[in-house]
């Protein structure tokens, strides 16, 4: 019986990490290995190009707008779902999710036919000087819609696990809510929102598919790093794509340790 | 360890809460209601404008617009897709998670926090990193670019954490001593799984999965690179819409787009109905 276990359990385990090797790690590795096949230099020279670091500034600028804005809201939306009681609870609760599902093109779509010339709101922005689509407002709508539920989604547990007894106990010894909520549920809900700030950073600098049809692509002014690469591929420049991948990967990278820390941490706190 | 905790959490401070719920309703009542505000601001208006510019031309046209022979063509190449890539995230995906699981071997948190890279890694990269690999210049000669195969990857590599990580949890909290008993009984390994593991894992499985089938119904980013978007082969129904729009043709893809956000939403709320289904087995 032990024999036959400890077989099928390696079997098992071969065939998990050869699925893993084949799908993920072979692939990323392969991206490193053609990135620096011409050297460092040449990579260095390929990011450090005007195009390169604009559009770098512009991921960061997009980012640290829709970010924290999200988070905010991430929060509040936690609250409302944990500790309030409203109609409809249950519909805001399902449709917290909809940016999880639904397409990046659908997301750009909507915004075009918003903000978009002949839109709803689009044609009274642009008479009032005010571009949307085709500009960085644009793209950082995109990047909000996409990482809207992250945050939310990441605090919501938390609070539910803490209960509310801290807090009604703070406002019993009359603490006003304000206080309450910066001294006892924000710094019992943190690990979950950095958590929830991590994975939106993370979506909001990789998000391709509804930047793109929003931002109009114009070189220099509203390319962000994965519009880059994806120009730079249909450019045949696949040296400039590869390094530009590698830029991304490594920021991912960076993203997947800071989960793994912060997941730590948490297990060490609960 | 910590695992236990979630479990019996929530029910207890919400009933000694409610006494004293009005006392705080200001604070709650602002939370509930800038971010119904934020929601519908970003997400509910935008996607009502899609849905209403669909229809603005009637429903002749979008059936029109839905029926043309090569969205038919996308949707149904789409949907296949993405069923096979959840039906097969489903059986790798618990396998992994098993593994990570019950299995013990040197670097295994190392393999744990790598099944995250999907969620981490920009699309446009997960699809030149495939590319790079399984593409016209594989070191490994193999070339799948342009073909069905090709997408099928993109989506496998895109949705590989849903199923793991929805199952991983389940597994760990998964009490060990039925499993014990039924081997003492005499069950073999496989009757275990069936009768005892299986039924258990069932609802994660199921909505893991069931997320997958979400994000590969509308994945873009992974594929654009990869399928070459050739019309009644490879192209998928994002990248038709994207190409409508491109074209000019916004009725075209608020039609399509019409399709997606309906299954999108099906799915959705099939997740909710299958996790309270999970949740009631737990309170037996």
């Amino acid at each position: 019986m032990t024999s036959t276990s400890r077989a099928s359990r390696l079997t098992l385990r071969l065939i998990a990490l050869a699925y893993l090797a084949v799908l993920l790690v072979v692939p990323v590795g392969v991206v490193f290995y053609r990135t620096f096949e011409h050297g460092v230099i040449a990579v260095y020279d390929s990011i450090t190009t005007p195009a390169a670091i604009s559009a770098f500034f512009l991921t960061l600028e997009v980012t640290l707008i829709a970010v924290p804005l999200n988070a905010i809201f991430g929060v509040l939306a936690a609250i409302a779902l944990v500790r309030g009681r409203f109609p409809g609870k249950r519909l805001f609760d399902a449709l917290i999710d909809l940016p999880f599902a639904v397409s990046p093109i659908v997301v750009g779509l909507a915004l075009l036919l918003i903000y978009g010339r002949g839109g709803w709101l689009g044609d009274w922005l642009l008479d009032n000087g005010i571009q949307v689509v085709f500009s960085t407002p644009g793209i950082v709508l995109a990047t909000i819609f996409i990482t809207l539920p992250f945050v939310a989604r990441e605090v919501a547990p938390v609070l539910r696990e803490i209960g509310d007894e801290q807090e009604q106990a703070a406002a019993t010894l009359g603490a006003s809510a304000w206080q309450t909520f910066r001294r006892v549920t924000l710094p019992a809900i943190r690990w979950g929102l950095i958590y929830g700030v991590v994975l939106s950073t993370a979506r909001a600098i990789g998000e391709f598919g509804a930047v793109s049809v929003v931002s109009g692509k114009i070189g220099g002014e509203t390319e962000t790093l994965t519009l880059l690469v994806e120009k730079r591929f249909q450019n045949f420049d696949l040296a400039g794509a590869y390094a530009a991948s590698a830029l991304l990967a490594v920021i991912a990278f960076v993203t997947l340790a800071g989960m793994t820390l912060v997941n730590k941490r948490e297990e060490d706190t609960t | 360890m910590s695992v236990a905790a979630p479990a019996s959490g929530p029910s207890a401070p919400l009933s000694a809460g409610r006494a004293r719920r009005r006392r705080r309703a200001p604070a709650g009542s602002l939370a509930v209601g800038v971010s119904t505000l934020w929601l519908s601001l970003i997400v509910l208006i935008p996607l009502a404008a899609v849905v209403t510019r669909a229809f603005d031309a009637g429903l002749g046209e979008v059936w029109d617009s839905v029926t043309s022979r090569q969205a038919v063509s996308a949707l149904r190449f789409t949907l296949i897709v993405s069923l096979f890539v959840a039906a097969l995230n489903a059986a790798f995906g618990t396998l992994v998670a098993w593994v990570l699981v019950r299995d013990r071997f040197r670097g295994k948190s190392l393999v744990n926090a790598l099944i995250d890279l999907p969620f981490a890694l920009p699309t446009i990269v997960a699809g030149l990193t495939l590319l790079a690999l399984y593409g016209p210049s594989s070191p490994v000669g193999v070339n799948v670019a342009f073909t069905k195969v090709a997408v099928a990857m993109a989506l496998l590599f895109v949705t590989l954490p849903f199923v793991i990580r929805s199952v991983q949890p389940v597994l760990i909290e998964l009490d060990r001593e039925m499993e014990e008993a039924a081997a003492s009984l005499g069950a073999s390994n496989a009757t275990i799984f069936r009768r005892i593991i299986f039924p258990n894992l069932m609802p994660a499985i199921l909505s893991g999965a069931a997320l997958a089938f979400s994000r590969a119904v509308g994945e873009f980013g992974s594929i654009v690179l990869l399928s070459g978007n050739i019309p009644f082969d490879t192209q998928v129904a994002s990248v038709y819409a994207f190409k409508q729009i491109e074209s000019d043709n916004v009725n075209g893809a608020a039609a399509v787009s019409v399709v997606l956000l309906a299954l999108s939403l099906v799915v959705l709320l099939g997740i909710r109905s299958v996790e309270r289904w999970g949740a009631r087995d737990d309170q037996h």
